[in-house]
């Protein structure tokens, strides 16, 4: 049995839900959002990835309607929602503060939205009990938001922005004010409640992690612009730039110059090295000046040098910071060059076969790591 | 100990400058008017010891508060100041909350300034500013000349010593207090529940009356309540802008004492309006203290 792939955003006759076309947003002198296009699929999880003033949050506030847009035209399921006021567009948002009503009960704030709209009674409380259920807050309905723990305000706010089904859900950092296991937990939950409602999700966050664990979609921004938008494998793996490279995870950066061979290239990176040898199916004009990037999980370390290896260096073991299941080793080249690797811990500290000062080899294969130009 | 002192200290505050006032009050209501100094009977003479005592608790009667019954002077002056208490604090509240709703929503460096001009009046003394009020409000007054220089009117208009004026009066005098509570509430309030509610399907209006509304309301209920006690028993305000059938008890009890020299009547019109005062004192208080607790 095959599992058909969602990626719509591969099928050139899919019709995205949301469309940004030329999109520029100025607050004064300052440009927040910079002529930026970009089309976001039905039932997607689209990650804005960013460091803070990138201009994510700006991007979400236009598409809740909160900001205007200076030029250009945002498109929701084809109809240009300029115009539209906040409390008309079937965009809800989940705030980062997750701004709940504290005069309200649990109950009340989930109902809030839907007693705006003209549904009855009954349909309201019949709506209200799903979202509870849905949120596992069945037990807290009669609450007020100061009464209940920081994960269930979450859940209501949640609940309450799914409340109306809208056809696109806004998520401001969700998990920000989360500690780290209940943000792990939640962010499952969040993939999971995504999955059962089938609502397009739009999360923006800092935390290149939490982007990469529930989205199907991140794009990595940079004032104001896109710098990437792939699946998370694609920009873990073949990062478009240095920028992205080193936003995303750990990553070692060498600088050289590039000699190009069909589709292999060598790096000459530093004198009395051998060139690195690695792919790339750019064409790269002889002797430009390239970045290669590589994982730090990608080198494997080893006491003699490998002998089938591509690509192999030897150092001193600097600095070793042992992280329980996987240890990072600092290894300082003769060049004065620092390599981080990582292997994972499958024997007992005390039986580690490295240690300070020991001298070791780093090696990696021809295509362990990425050229980058920019 | 410690602790006991630092109780006793606010408590004994109390007593000295409350409890035994009031029950000298008390005590003078319930005597009888002397040509004397001080202007009533009994007084009470230690010398005489244990019968000295009895006597004195015996020249001790309710007639002066059954004496406010039988005159319609004194209900009267009680109801006209319960409603002119009563509409003042809800024009105070129609003029304060828009402009505490301003500062609170005022760029965060104007904030100080603008409460500091809330305050501003204070720095002056309150009977200047009422004559102040005469001077405007008369009908050779600013006001007066400014709407016929404007041709508003042709002929000037009797504002001062009308029931108006007395209104002007204390809906200026106590609008800092329906301000600042009402500020300190809605300053308090994220704005972000606002967007929260328009996103939800809110209308501007309709998120100001489900969400601002609603989480002022303490703020609401503090200033109300510090505007209508003291407007109750207002004395000056009345007398100086009020007209002669401006009724109000804080004047009755004036003139008790200053123009009839009735000491014990007066006393027993204070006790009466202290305890149609600890009714909204004591809401007050409830209303104090559930906001500690839903804060809590």
């Amino acid at each position: 049995m095959t599992q058909t792939v969602f990626a719509p955003w591969n099928d050139p006759d899919a019709k995205p839900l949301i469309e940004f076309k030329g999109v520029t947003k100025a607050f004064g002198d300052f440009v927040a959002i910079d002529d930026l296009s970009l089309d976001i699929f039905e039932q997607e999880f689209f990650a804005l990835l960013g460091p803070s003033g990138c201009g994510k949050t700006t991007m979400m506030r236009m598409l809740a309607g909160f900001e205007s847009v200076t030029s250009g035209s945002i498109l929701l399921a084809g109809k240009d929602i300029g115009p539209v006021p906040p409390n008309k567009r079937a965009v809800n948002m989940m705030f980062q503060s997750y701004a709940l009503f504290p005069h309200l009960t649990i109950w009340d704030n989930i109902a809030f939205g839907l007693r705006r709209g003209n549904a009855s009674k009954d349909e309201i409380a019949n709506r209200v009990e799903d979202m509870l259920r849905l949120t596992r807050l069945t037990k807290f309905a009669r609450r007020k938001p100061h009464q209940i723990s920081g994960g269930q305000r979450q859940r209501v706010a949640l609940a309450r922005s799914l409340a109306k089904a809208p056809k696109l859900l806004l998520l401001d950092e969700p998990l920000g004010a989360l500690d780290k296991k209940l943000r792990q937990d939640t962010q499952f939950e969040l993939m999971d409640i995504q999955e059962k409602t089938g609502t397009t999700f739009v999360i923006v966050t800092h935390d290149q992690e939490e982007a990469m664990t529930v989205a199907s979609r991140v794009a990595v921004m940079d004032e104001g612009k896109l710098i990437q938008v792939s699946t998370p494998d694609v920009i873990y793996e073949a990062p478009n730039s240095v920028y992205v490279a080193d936003f995303i995870g750990d990553v070692n950066i060498i600088e050289g110059a590039a000699a190009q061979e069909g589709e292999s290239v060598s790096i000459s990176w530093a004198e009395g090295q051998p060139p690195i040898r690695a792919r790339s199916t750019r064409s790269l004009t002889p002797g430009q000046k390239v970045h290669f990037a590589i994982r730090p999980e990608k080198l494997s370390i080893t006491a003699e040098r490998p002998a089938e290896a591509a690509n192999a260096v030897t150092g001193k073991v600097l600095d070793i910071a042992y992280l329980g299941n996987i240890s990072t080793y600092h290894v300082e080249l003769p060049s004065g060059d620092v390599l981080k690797a990582q292997s994972a811990n499958t024997r007992r500290i005390a039986r580690r076969s490295f240690t300070w000062e020991d001298t070791v080899w780093l090696s990696w294969t021809e295509t362990a790591g990425v050229v980058l130009e920019q | 100990m410690r602790r006991l002192i630092l109780i006793a200290v606010p408590y004994l505050w109390l007593l000295a400058l409350f409890l035994v006032p009031f029950l000298i009050v008390l005590k003078i209501s319930l005597s009888d008017i002397a040509l004397s100094i001080p202007p009533y009977t009994p007084q009470l003479d230690l010398s005489e010891g244990w019968a000295g005592f009895r006597a004195f608790l015996s020249g001790l009667d309710f007639e002066n508060f059954a004496f406010l019954t039988t005159d319609d002077l004194y209900w009267k002056a009680y109801l006209s100041s319960l409603q002119i208490a009563l509409l003042s604090t809800v024009m105070t509240l129609l003029c304060g909350f828009p402009i505490a709703y301003g500062i609170a929503r005022a760029p965060h460096e104007w904030r100080p300034t603008l409460l500091m001009l809330v305050i501003l009046p204070f720095w002056t003394s309150f009977l200047i500013r009422v004559y102040a009020w005469m001077g405007i409000l008369n009908t050779e007054g600013l006001l007066n000349q400014f709407l016929l220089f404007l041709g508003v009117i042709s002929e000037p208009l009797t504002i001062l010593n009308t029931n108006t004026a007395v209104y002007i009066g204390i809906v200026y005098t106590y609008l800092p207090f329906m301000i600042l509570p009402i500020y300190a509430a809605l300053e308090k309030m994220d704005e972000s529940l606002l967007e929260a509610a328009e996103d939800l399907g809110c209308s501007r209006v309709s998120a100001f009356w489900l969400v601002t509304v609603p989480l002022s309301k303490s703020g609401i209920v503090a200033g109300c309540f510090l505007v209508f006690i003291p407007a109750l028993g207002e004395f000056v305000i009345p007398s100086l802008l009020g007209g002669s059938q401006t009724l109000m008890i804080g004047k009755v009890l004036w003139e008790e004492f200053f123009s009839n020299r009735d000491w014990p009547v007066a006393s027993a019109v204070a006790i009466v309006l202290l305890l149609i005062l600890i009714v909204p004192i004591i809401l007050f208080q409830r209303n104090q203290q559930l906001q500690r607790e839903a804060e809590g």
